[in-house]
């Protein structure tokens, strides 16, 4: 089996056990619909302010029901010593550890897929002018979060306080990547693109990513297997 | 032996800040354009690069711990991620109240601002983390790994956060600036009790260690007499 069937059969594990019983995909998106009405009470749902918030407020929602998702990466193989089994199985630290992160990418895009439409229906905003690129940033977001959420994941597996450490440890790291993803995301929802002066905050995605990817590649054997 | 150099370089720290103390208070005049409250400035910029160090040391022994295993490595980890904590938290505080005085306000939004307080949650989340876990390979491991994202982290938020605009005095010493636009006296002052706390970092992570120490003598020994019993 070569490297990426190893990541891809990982992912496609994860994928699967996810969808077929669906408990974090269900619980996160509707903590992610209920965040959405909350926001309507924070602002004015007609005023203009809303557009100029519009990026803060979704990535907020994302990174508040992501959490769910991220924390259920690991936690899910826990029962039965999955989690040692899979240590045990021949393929590398890191191969288990992308093909987690790409399961955890692929669930939190769905919320966003769902959340977006979502947003532009409750609130009354065209959000698709700048749709190739705003899929782009929020993929590179995304997959900050996902990396980081993992790793993280991987870290605090088997803590008592597990669902209230990982938030507690990833947010502040991800402020680079979240404000980003907000000033961009804003943006694109007011339909302009990607000017000079913001082009900045896509190369801090970028390297965000690239950094912290390559960091937790190498170092998640250590976690895993001590 | 080594408690007792630790309590001579503690004697010498704090004759150290009382001297310094002196000559702040009662040798240099005011500053020019905010009068008195400037001398904050001499509490406020050492513990950062104090902390900053801490921060740099508890990386390094983070990785040269789970490069060899040795228990020192991570002792030295979380004894210097506390002691910076606390360093950090008198950099916060000490420009709070000068911002209070200069600005009007308590707090602002500011990229430096904003950088070292996550910097500041950030290593609490640290400690959390070595809270949490009860097996001590598995806590020194972990926290090690947690700390050495968490130097990237923090260079990361620094980096990102310098394209907001800032409202954060810049840089007067003139290492940094090659020009001499703060007096030699004030800025030989800046020196000597950066050094004051450079110490006295050394003397609090020194009796942080053996605390951590003697806490895991406590423990092993705890461990053996369950075996026994």
């Amino acid at each position: 089996m070569t490297y990426l069937n190893q990541v891809f059969a990982m992912a496609g594990k994860d994928l699967r056990s996810e969808l077929r019983t669906k408990e974090a995909l269900n619980a996160s998106l509707s903590f992610a619909v209920v965040i959405l009405l909350l926001f309507s009470f924070v602002v004015d749902p007609d005023s203009e302010m809303l557009e100029q918030m519009s990026g803060g407020l979704l990535w907020m929602v994302f990174a508040f029901s992501g959490t769910l998702i991220l924390n259920r990466g690991f936690a899910r193989e826990l029962p039965n010593d999955c989690l040692d089994a899979l240590i045990a199985s021949p393929i590398p630290g890191s191969a288990l550890f992308l093909g987690k992160a790409m399961a955890n990418f692929v669930l939190i895009a769905i919320i966003e897929a769902i959340c977006f439409p979502v947003f532009g229906i409750l609130y009354n905003l065209t959000w698709t002018t700048q749709l190739p690129v705003l899929m782009g940033v929020s993929a590179l977001a995304t997959w900050a979060m996902a990396t980081l959420g993992t790793m993280f994941g991987a870290l605090t597996v088997n803590m008592q306080l597990r669902e209230l450490m990982l938030p507690m440890l990833i947010y502040p790291m991800l402020i680079p990547a979240l404000m980003a993803a907000m000033q961009l995301t804003t943006l694109l929802i007011a339909g302009q693109p990607i000017d000079a002066e913001h082009i900045i905050w896509l190369r801090v995605l970028v390297a965000f990513d690239i950094i912290f990817t390559a960091l937790a590649a190498v170092l998640v054997e250590t976690v895993l297997v001590g | 032996m080594r408690d007792k150099i630790i309590f001579g370089a503690g004697i010498f720290a704090a004759l150290y800040f009382i001297r310094n103390l002196y000559v702040i208070l009662l040798q240099l005049p005011d500053e020019a354009m905010q009068g008195a409250v400037y001398r904050i400035f001499f509490f406020h910029l050492p513990p950062y690069f104090a902390a900053v160090f801490c921060f740099l040391g508890a990386a390094i022994a983070s990785g040269m711990y789970l490069k060899t295993k040795r228990w020192h490595y991570d002792v030295f980890a979380v004894s210097a991620t506390e002691v910076g904590l606390a360093l950090a938290a008198i950099n916060l505080v000490t420009g709070m109240i000068w911002g209070r005085q200069q600005w009007g306000i308590w707090w602002t939004w500011d990229a430096r601002l904003t950088s070292a307080l996550i910097t500041w949650l950030i290593y609490l989340g640290y400690l959390m983390l070595r809270e949490g876990i009860k097996d001590p390979s598995e806590r020194a491991k972990n926290s090690a790994v947690l700390s050495i994202f968490a130097f990237f982290a923090v260079y990361f938020t620094y980096k990102a956060n310098e394209w907001y605009r800032t409202q954060h005095p810049g840089p007067v010493l003139t290492i940094r600036t090659g020009k001499n636009t703060i007096d030699p006296a004030m800025q030989a002052m800046l020196f000597h009790n950066l050094f004051a706390f450079l110490l006295l970092t050394v003397v609090l992570v020194a009796v942080r260690m053996r605390l951590e120490d003697s806490q895991r003598a406590v423990e092993s020994l705890r461990r053996r007499a369950h075996a026994v019993a």
